[in-house]
This record gives C-alpha cells, structure tokens and sequence, in this order.
C-alpha cells in the first residue's frame, strides 16, 4: 500500500480495484459513488485522511467502493458514528452515506438531533423512495397515494419532507441534487464537504429494480417534453444567508427554502437551498477547552492524565 | 422451598456498651425541601475529616420534591462497607421518618424507621414537624425534641441580623448535625470548618450565622437528653485525616480521565448520569469530551466510532440504557472496535422498574446483551475503588482485545459514599494493544481483520497513512469486505471467538477473583459485585460473635469466566452460600453452566434495598444452622 501523493489526486485515486459494487444495473448508487469520488479528488484530501460512515441498505455499501477508511455501520446510526468519528478526529474528512429509510426513518431521531448539533460532517442521503435491500417497501419519502410495483398496497402515510424536517432540526447546509445530474452533484458535495458544520445533501437516486415513479425517464421528463429537474442557481435562488446576525434574513431564508421543498411534479428543484455559517459543534467545544481548537482528542487524551487535584478534591 | 425473612423490630446487633467510633446514623425526611442529603453529606464529612472510616448510604423515591429519603452515615475505627439495620441516632424531620406512610398511600407505603432505633438509641425531631410523640410506643429510646425554625431564627438575631426565612432557613440542616455533634461528644468546629469551605467568597457571613445554629442545637439537645452520656461517642484520629469521601460514579469519572479516556457520552439516567455529570464539569481542565445523546443507542454508536477513531471512549448508563446499546454493543464487536467501555450502573428492572434502587438483575443481560455469538468482556467492581481500578482497567481490555467492556456495577456503589486513602489508580499499567503501521506491510494491503495466532489483528487507527480500510457489521473478510462464504466466516467467528480465551488467560488473577479471608473456612461466601462490602463486613462478625469462619469468594471477571479456579474453590469448600440482590441467583446459574457446580444455598434479596452487614451475618447463620435451599431476605 502506498500513500497518496496529493499533488495528483483523482477520481481513481479514490477508487477501489478489487471490490466492485453489487448494485443492480442503472442504479443511481453508481451515480452517487462517482460524484463522490470526484468529489474528493476535487478536495485534494489524501485517502487516508477521509472517513466515509455509512448505514445499511444498499445505498450504505457505498465506503467499500471508496479507497478511504470507512465504516458500514447499522441501520440508521451512520450519523451517530460518524459524530463519535470526526469529534475524535478533527482532522479527518468525515463524509455520510445511507438510504431515506436510514436516515429519515429509522435514524429520524439522529437526523434531527445531528442538525441541531452542527458537527462538521457532509451527509449524502440517498432518497429513492424505498428500502431497496429488504426489496421495495415504501420509505418515509413515498408519498401518500403512491404505489410504486413492488408495493402491495398504495402509501397511506403522509411522507417526509426532508428540506423542511433539516431546516427545522437547524442544519446549517441544505441542498437537493440528483444522483444523475453528476458535474452539478460533484459541486454539491464539494460545497457541502467545505461547508463549516452538518451539511446535508437529499439526493433524488432512481432505483429502477423497486421504484418505477421516480425513474430517470420521469426525471428527464419524457412525458412533458423537458427536464424535470432544474438548478436553483439558474432562477437566481440564494439560499445562503449572507449576514448570520441578522435574524429576520435567517428566518427569511429558511421560509423561502421550506417553500421551494414543496416543489415537486413537473419542477423539481437541484441546488443549495439554505446555508449559514454558525458556530459548530467542535467551536463550542473548544470555547470550554481551548486546546482543542487546534488538536484533535486523538492527540490530547492520552492515558496517565495526573488525577491528584482531583482526588484531592474529595479529601 | 421458599423462607422469607424480615422480623422488623428484631434487633439484629444489640450491644449496650460504649461504643467509641462505632456509629450507625440516619436522617429521614422529604425529597428537596427536607435538606437531608446535605445534612448527611456534611456529617459524613466531618467525620472522615476527623479521621474516623466512613459508609455512608441513600434511599430515595424515584421523585424530585417530597417523597420520602433515608440517608444513613455508618462510622468506625476500622475501614467500613455496608450499613447495619440499627440505628444509634435517628434524625426524624417528618412523621414518615417514624412511622411510614398511612396505609392509603398504597404506592409508597413503608414502615418507617422508628423500629431500626437501637435500644438505648436517641431519636431527634422537630417539635414543629407534625409528629405524634405518643405513637412512639418505645420505652427503650430517648427523644429529644428541638424547634428548628425557632432555633435557626434565634441564632440569626443573636448576630443582630433579621431573620428571613427564604434566606435562612436552609440552615435547619445545621440543626440536626449540632444536635448529633453534642450527644455524640463531637465537636462542632469539624463542621464548622466545612461550612466556610462550602460557602463561596462572598457568603463567608453565613459561616458564623451556622456555628450559632450548630451552637444552639448542641446546647439545647444537650439539655433535651435525659442520660448523662449517649453510649457512642465520636474520637477524632488526626492522624488519619487525609481519606477521601467518595461516591462511586465520582471514582469512576477520576479513573475515566486518568485513563485518558477523550470521549464520554451519555443519556441521563438514573443511577449513572452524575457519573457523566461529574465528568462534564471537568471538560474545562481535561481533554475529555462529554456529550449528552439524544438517546443510548446514539450513546453508544458514538462512542464506537470515537473507539474506531482511535479515541478512549465510554459511555455509562443503567439497565433501560443499557437495552438499547444492544444493537451498537454487537457492532462494537464484529467490527473489533477497540472498546468502548461500557459501565452499566445497575437499578431495579424490569423495564423502568425501581429507578433508584438497587438491584444485581443485569447479570445475564450483560453476559449475552445482543443477538448473534460475539466476544466482550463483563467485570463486576465490588466498591468505588475497585471500580476505579477496573474501569482503567477496562480501557486496557478493549485496546488490547478490541472488544467491548462492560463494567457491571450498581446503584449501591453508585450513590454510597465511603472513604478511601486513595483510587490506587498509580502505577496501573497502560496498554493501548497492537497498532498497525505502514511499515509493517510493505506493499501489501492492509488487512484490519488480519488472522493471527492470537486472534488480534494490529489495528490501523483512522488517519493512519496507507491503512485505509473499511470494516462492516457484516460478515466480512481480512479485508473488512462483505463476504458470506463459509470458509471465511468460520474464520471470521474463530478469530473473534478467540481473543475471549486469549483475555481469559492474560488478565491477572487480581482482576478475575478474590478469596477474602481464610483458605480454609465452615462457610465460604460467593458473590459479585457490590455485595462485596457487606459481605467483607460481616466475616469478622461472624467469627467473633457466631463463631463461625466464613470466607468469600468474589467472582469479579463474569465474561471470560474464571471457570477452572472457581471449581477448585467450590470443590474445596465445605458449605456454600451464594449471596446475590436478585431473585434468580443469577451468578449461581452461571456458575452452575461454568463448571456444572449447582449451588443450592442461596441468600437472595429483591427488595430493591442493598444487602447490610446483618443480612449477611443473618444468611449464613441461618444456612449454617439447616438446610435452607433459597433464602430470601428482607428488612423494610
Ligand atoms: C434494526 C434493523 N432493522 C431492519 C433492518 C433491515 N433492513 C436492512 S436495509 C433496510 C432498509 C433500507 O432502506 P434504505 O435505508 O432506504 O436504503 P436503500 O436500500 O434504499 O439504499 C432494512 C429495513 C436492519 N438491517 N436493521
Ligand atoms: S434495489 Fe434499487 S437501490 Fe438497491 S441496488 Fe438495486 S436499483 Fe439500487
Ligand atoms: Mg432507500
């Protein structure tokens, strides 16, 4: 094994010769792990100074195809690894990857609880609207009425809306992209990897063996004669909140990113939808310990730490 | 055949002779507003800052303000670990302290403790307090009364200052420790001293306003007592104050940072936050970091990944906590994380069960707390400090085996407070296992699951250049890569299967049991856990005043289990009691599973109250007497 030059960093840099996806063919997970590693050869990070945690489903198989360390946790709890991961690390690149299922249904409590705590971490959420691995069940994103072919019975549940729900859980990055949509998906992780906090990307995956609504004819739009889905950043959307002391443009932006999730049918919006820099996790952290402003805990906890004031306390 | 036991006003260690240092103290009264914890805690203070050994014991509703607390200070001039069912002094700051509950308030109906008093023993009260004198019905004890808000408020106008109840009224927890300092012969500057220190810069005015109040109460308890001299009197012994006085989630926070631990995470629960609570206040001067989770699971899986990262990391919970990280526990084990340490502090179960009582119920849940067949190792402290020692411990085993630890301790440990010399943390030895480097490859992939002779696979930790990998709660190959074939996950259970009997060979002697007393005895003791300390108590006890030798057996590594040296003993043993807080005998099942012995005396309680000194002096008596077969026992 040889460490990376980072000089020339690309996409195979990041690849994994010997381990082979086991998606189904046109899987949008393709997509997705193709940005990704476009992604991070754009970032100019060496493999070995990246992490990608990810849930079960198909779509948490992603870090095998990813030369990186990786973890392929449980069910729901990518985001609740990944957490411990990079607060240990700081200097780690730490990405997210799981299903709509992992992340808005059974993980709903972490995604919610991993918003309000801002960690720097980007979160690729891959919303196909099924749980592909236990074959096509409807996940939290199908919505009321929809019966894609694998379903028994048509959804009578409302769905999710998962820009809303990470606007409410106070993510400081939202963005929509599409895994097919690749050089802007590229961008958007980009972005979200820089961004200063928990960035989340809701990214639109076709999954053709289960999901026969939201294909990639459907969003090409074949049957109305143009492309469903469309980049924010064209209509002139700035999602981004230019003066975070300012109250009123926070909640504005927010209202305005809310509004534009509710999009959907013949124009699907691609882009960032919010963004504002706010104080992380990590920069609270180290307003109670400055040390840990410039290193990580792997650094600064080392065993043998001198108790005796301690003990001395209780005497 | 199931005999129960608990004949309340049986005195169970009668003794009319002056008692020099031998003090069993208790203070009963309502939940927040009654001030019973802080006048315990002070008392329990100034005597360990007197020197004397100190034992000190809560029992409390599962309820903020109101219900009812009992909060006992043993001493002694030898080093303590239980409590005993007599009280000397008891401490009534409400009729419930007496005499229970009335029978309509079915849900928290209790006896009192007025029959706990020994005879001879004082009880000391509010005369303001709604108490009926004439329900005492016991010619054999004294009372003495004393008006607490009239004390305080006369020893505020002493001062010139004017009295105002909102401001001074906290002092009434003076009241009763002034009152025990003087029939004890106890000097009241022990206290004092303790108040000035308590009290920030700018309250140092309130010092003298509390000796008056101390003052006062010795004065006119003095007067109040009919006897010439109360039969126990406290001796300061200089020469040992330096002892701490320590509850069991503080050692065990000390021993978290002392290990290095980096990473703690937590969600609130009784008996174990203040453990992480403890921790949190100390993020300004250590680098640990505490973070409070939105649930255990989160707890947990956090934790593994700061495990993974390379970071000592922990989390601490009780038993409806601990159902939760099952799914994260495993994980942390296919995934040969080095950890997490786990300290499952346990409660009475099931489900939310007592909340804040005790309870040994988890024993089997730890041993087998997630589905699949995956190593991690189960050790069980007997008090703070072996607690401490074991929770550094613990960091060392999930390095080293890169598994999961699970320190079973409990609500005794938890919440008793008791003085130590210290953690004996010192010279512990520090072992961060095998680490993998890139020299070590050449130019051959890294394998994080690598299989070894010994099972352990060097570990790259995340960062680390050129040992890029990714690991699954799959099955999977050296490589970490998902794979289902057979070869492989034989393999693969092998290796993990393996590093339980490498730890079980490894781990000293010292950390696997413990024969406490002499080899040779009528009665060997078995147990685990927090029984250890009323265990210990009660062998001299039973030489000197039963005339029995007993010695004790503490199993304290349940997984890997010490099987061979624990039928050697039993085998040696001439009548056997096991002792557990639980209803199954759960250590005797696992005994009986280890090495095929059954034991068929047992001394269970599941009451949700910790075994005393007396209840184990009782159980062995009555086992030694006859053939008992499972012995229940209980003292409300
Ligand atoms: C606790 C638990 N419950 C159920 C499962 C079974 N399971 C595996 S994947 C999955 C759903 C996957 O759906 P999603 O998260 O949307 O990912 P996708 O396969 O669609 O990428 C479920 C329910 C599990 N692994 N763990
Ligand atoms: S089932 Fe769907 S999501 Fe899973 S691999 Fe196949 S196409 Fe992709
Ligand atoms: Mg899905």
């Amino acid at each position: 094994m040889v460490v990376a030059d980072t000089e020339r960093l690309t996409a195979k840099t990041f690849g994994v010769e010997d381990s082979h996806p086991d998606w189904c063919g046109g899987c949008g997970d393709f997509g997705i792990l193709s940005a990704v590693k476009q992604a991070l050869a754009k970032l100019g990070r060496p493999p070995h100074e990246v992490a990608v945690i990810s849930g079960i489903g198909c779509s948490g198989k992603i870090p095998h195809y990813i030369n990186a360390y990786g973890l392929h946790t449980l069910h729901g709890r990518a985001l609740n690894v990944a957490t411990g991961v990079k607060l240990a690390n700081q200097d780690l690149e730490v990405l997210v990857a799981g299903g709509d299922g992992d992340g808005y249904g059974i993980g709903a409590g972490y995604f919610v609880n991993s918003g309000r705590r801002n960690v720097n971490l980007a979160y690729l959420v891959h919303n196909n609207g099924v749980y592909g691995l236990t074959k096509g069940q409807a996940a939290p994103t199908m919505r009321r009425g929809q019966k894609t072919k694998g379903m028994a019975e048509a959804a009578i549940q409302e769905s999710v809306n998962p820009i809303g729900l990470a606007i409410a859980s106070g993510y400081t990055f939202i963005a929509r992209g599409y895994a097919m949509a690749q050089p802007d998906l590229v961008d958007l992780i980009v972005r979200a990897v820089q961004h200063r906090g928990t960035a989340l990307i809701d990214i639109l995956q076709p999954c053709p063996i289960y999901n026969d609504l939201m294909t990639i004819d459907f969003f090409r739009g074949r049957d109305i004669g143009h492309n469903r889905t469309y980049r924010l950043a064209d209509e002139g959307f700035d999602g981004r909140v230019h003066d975070p002391s300012n109250q009123d443009e926070i909640v504005a932006k927010q209202q305005a990113a809310i509004a534009k999730s509710f999009e959907w049918g013949d124009r699907i919006p691609i882009g960032v939808l919010y963004q504002l820099d706010a104080p992380t996790y990590e920069d609270e952290l180290a307003g109670r310990l400055p040390e840990l402003g410039t290193s990580s805990l792997l650094d600064l906890a080392a065993p043998g730490q001198d108790i005796s004031r301690l003990q001395d306390a209780y005497r | 055949m199931v005999a129960r036991h608990g004949k309340p006003n049986r005195p169970l260690a009668g003794d009319d002779a002056m008692k020099e240092n031998a003090l069993s103290w208790m203070i009963g009264g309502p939940a927040l507003t009654g001030g019973v914890n802080s006048s315990a805690e002070v008392f329990a203070k100034a005597c360990a800052r007197a020197g004397l050994y100190v034992f000190s014991n809560i029992e409390y509703h599962s309820n903020i303000m109101g219900r009812h607390i009992s909060y006992r200070v043993r001493t002694s001039d030898t080093p303590v670990h239980s409590h005993v069912e007599q009280v000397d002094l008891l401490l009534a700051l409400d009729s419930e302290t007496l005499f229970g509950t009335p029978e309509y308030q079915d849900y928290q109906r209790h006896g009192g403790h007025l029959h706990r008093v020994a005879p001879d023993g004082v009880v000391i009260l509010d005369a303001k307090a709604k108490i009926d004198h004439s329900a005492i019905e016991r010619d054999d004890i004294h009372v003495v009364a004393l008006a607490y808000d009239d004390l305080v408020r006369e020893s505020v106008e002493e001062l010139g200052v004017t009295y105002n109840a909102r401001r001074h009224s906290v002092m009434r927890n003076m009241v009763p420790i002034g009152a025990s300092c003087a029939l004890l012969d106890f000097d009241i500057n022990h206290v004092v001293s303790l108040v000035a220190e308590v009290l920030p810069a700018h309250r140092q005015d309130m010092v003298e306003m509390n000796r008056h109040v101390l003052l006062h109460a010795a004065e006119q308890a003095r007067r109040a007592y009919a006897k010439e001299e109360f039969h126990v009197t406290l001796r300061p012994r200089p020469e040992r104050n330096g002892h701490m006085l320590i509850k069991g989630v503080d050692a065990v926070g000390i021993a978290k940072i002392h290990a290095g631990c980096g990473f703690q995470t937590y969600y609130p629960i009784a008996p174990a936050s203040d453990e992480s609570v403890m921790l949190e206040r100390q993020q300004t001067q250590y680098p640990i970091v505490v973070l409070q989770a939105e649930d255990e699971i989160a707890s947990m899986n956090m934790a593994v990944g700061a495990a993974h990262a390379g970071v000592r990391a922990a989390t601490s919970t009780a038993g409806p906590g601990f159902s939760l990280m099952a799914e994260g526990l495993g994980f942390a084990s296919i995934t040969e994380a080095a950890g997490p340490v786990v300290v499952l502090w346990q409660r009475g179960g099931p489900s939310t069960g007592l909340p804040t009582r005790q309870s040994q119920q988890d024993l089997r849940f730890a041993l087998q707390p997630a589905h699949g067949e995956f190593p991690h190792i189960v050790v069980a402290p007997g008090d703070a400090r072996e607690a401490a020692r074991i929770t550094h411990m613990a960091f060392n085993w999930g390095d080293r085996y890169q598994m999961p630890v699970v320190v079973l301790a409990d609500k005794f440990i938890a919440n008793s407070l008791v003085t130590l010399d210290d953690l004996g943390l010192d010279g512990l030895p520090i072992d961060r296992g095998e680490y993998w480097t890139l020299e070590m490859n050449g130019s051959e992939p890294y394998r994080r699951h690598r299989l070894t002779e010994s099972g352990i696979s060097p570990r790259a930790v995340f960062g680390t250049p050129g040992g890029q990998y990714v690991t699954t709660s799959d099955e999977h190959t050296e490589r970490g890569r998902i794979d289902e074939q057979v070869e492989n996950r034989m393999a693969q259970m092998e290796k993990r299967m393996q590093k339980l009997d490498l730890a079980a060979e490894e781990i000293p002697d010292e950390w696997q049991y413990e024969m406490v007393g002499p080899e040779d005895a009528d009665v060997t003791i078995v147990g685990w856990g927090s029984t250890r300390g009323p265990i210990t108590d009660a062998l001299p006890v039973l030489q000197s005043e039963h005339g029995i030798s007993a010695n004790f057996l503490q199993i304290r590594l349940l997984r890997p289990f010490p099987a061979s040296v624990v039928r050697e003993k039993l085998n040696r043993a001439r009548r056997v009691v096991l002792v557990e807080d639980n209803y199954m005998g759960q250590l005797g099942m696992l005994i009986a599973e280890q090495t095929g012995i059954k034991l068929e005396r047992m001394a269970l309680k599941y009451d949700g109250r910790p075994f005393s000194q007396d209840e184990v002096v009782e159980a062995v008596c009555e086992h030694s007497a006859a053939d008992l077969g499972r012995l229940v026992l209980s003292h409300p």
